[in-house]
């Protein structure tokens, strides 16, 4: 990977290691995946510290993908599918948005900051949104700082 | 007569019930009599570790472990009886999962020992006296076990050979590990393959008699099993009660359930899963009602939607914590500003 991270605000404090977050991404394979694309193939720029995982719809993210993610270390996991009213699949993505919103709260009872977690509507038309998206996030997960379950316990 | 086979049986973090349910299985234990021969069970009688201490390796047949690894005695003992053991069985939900002992990966020692020693009302411990595992005292020194800050499960700590899950494990689950050990004992059949769970392979809605909706299942709120008068012949899970059956291993006999009462999962996740929870949080968040007007909902309201869920991780995890990907809670070290 790449070490520097041209577009993110994070600040990282004197005496303290550089911090790379390590974030993982779902892209559904209809719109968020091709926004992605769309994203590259007009050369936004974007911290390089996020891994894009494709599926065929945001709604084939078991949870139990995204507790994997994080129990191999994983700072942060976005979700990105269809806007409501366009899933491929019609509803995926409604059924998405409630395992992500009890995930959240289950997260957070585990300790974690919720804000690791992030869903996005990104249509293959919105790369400016992915890059957008893609920033904020890594800046969250930056202020946030190394997941808790590097070297917990 | 052939010499009887050596057969133990302990308890690390339980509650006994493990131990009761061995005698659950009524007439059954003449058949355990017949072939074997108990040579440490601490809730029934008065055996002596260093004595188990004492024996050659792989001299005791099976050894049944119940509860989970709370400190460092459970550990001490579980390491003892896997060496002196042919076959170790994790017995109950606590040694296969770390069961209700582990919902406390939700906190940790310090926690605990405040609670306990300090907070407590019925408490009355001023200069805040913990229990210390190594202590020197004009007699001599005195040690006691170190409580852990996590519970583990039994295979955490020791090569399990079988898993039998269950709160506790039912008579007829208990049955069939008897016949399985009798069979190899008297006639020389063969054992399970290792690692081998001796249940069911499918959930518990399999083995369920209640009625559920085959097409289009939807729920339109959530409620605690005390809100509402089940129907006695409906599927819970249909009727808004949240029960963890969808995600949870068969084998009981859906006893729960069809006593009108929500499953809450004490058999573990079916093989195909790796985290019971997640399994059942997904199931769940998938039945609940789509409506022509969800586009127009906002995250808030799919926020309310889900807050229906009361506590999802003692829900989810009412007996698999330990087990589960996650293990135990964090703590975030910075806190976000704002």
């Amino acid at each position: 990977m790449s070490s520097t991270a041209p577009e993110t605000g994070g600040e990282h404090k004197v005496g303290e290691e550089s911090f790379e977050p390590r974030i993982i991404v779902f892209c559904c394979n209809w719109c968020s995946y091709a926004g992605a694309d769309l994203a590259g193939v007009s050369r936004l720029q974007m911290p390089p510290h996020f891994r894009v995982i494709r599926v065929m719809c945001s709604a084939r993210v078991d949870p139990e993908f995204v507790l994997r993610a994080f129990q191999k270390g994983a700072d942060g996991v976005l979700v990105a599918g269809c806007h409501p009213a366009d899933c491929h699949y019609i509803g995926g993505n409604y059924r998405t948005r409630r395992r992500i919103a009890l995930l959240r709260i289950l997260l957070q009872q585990f300790g974690f900051d919720p804000g690791r977690l992030k869903l996005e509507w990104i249509s293959a038309g919105e790369g400016e949104k992915f890059q957008k998206t893609i920033v904020e996030f890594t800046d969250t997960v930056n202020e946030l700082g190394p997941s808790p379950m590097k070297g917990g316990d | 007569m052939a010499d009887k086979i050596k057969i133990a049986q302990y308890w690390g973090a339980g509650c006994g019930g493990c131990d009761v349910a061995l005698l659950d299985i009524d007439a059954k234990i003449l058949d355990v009599h017949a072939i074997a021969e108990v040579v440490f069970w601490p809730i029934g009688f008065d055996g002596k570790l260093h004595e188990i201490e004492a024996m050659p390796d792989k001299s005791i047949t099976v050894s049944f472990y119940n509860g989970a690894i709370r400190n460092s005695e459970n550990e001490h003992v579980a390491k003892v009886l896997r060496e002196k053991s042919v076959v170790l069985i994790a017995f109950g939900s606590c040694a296969c999962f770390g069961g209700t002992p582990g919902l406390a990966n939700v906190t940790n020692r310090e926690e605990v020992f405040q609670t306990v020693y300090k907070d407590t009302a019925s408490t009355d411990n001023p200069d805040f006296v913990t229990p210390k595992p190594h202590l020197t005292v004009p007699e001599g020194e005195v040690d006691l076990p170190q409580f852990y800050d996590s519970v583990k499960t039994l295979d955490e700590v020791v090569d399990v050979d079988y898993f039998m899950p269950g709160c506790p494990p039912t008579v007829n689950l208990i049955a069939m590990a008897v016949d399985a050990v009798a069979k190899h004992v008297t006639e020389g059949a063969d054992l399970p393959p290792k690692g081998a769970v001796i249940a069911s392979d499918k959930t518990l809605c399999d083995e369920c008699d209640r009625e559920r909706v085959e097409k289009d299942r939807r729920i339109e709120k959530i409620y605690q099993a005390y809100e509402i008068k089940a129907d006695p012949k409906k599927c819970l899970l249909d009727q808004g009660i949240i029960c963890i059956g969808p995600a949870t291993r068969a084998g009981c006999g859906a006893m729960c359930p069809n006593a009108n009462m929500p499953c809450r999962g004490c058999m573990g996740p079916t093989k195909a899963v790796m985290d019971h929870g997640g399994s059942m949080l997904s199931a769940l968040s998938s039945l609940l009602n789509i409506t022509d007007s969800e586009s127009k909902l906002s995250e808030e309201q799919i926020m309310e939607l889900m807050m229906q869920v009361k506590d999802p991780l003692g829900t989810f995890y009412a007996f698999t914590l330990p087990k589960s990907l996650l293990k135990r809670t964090v703590t975030e070290k910075r806190k976000r500003k704002g």
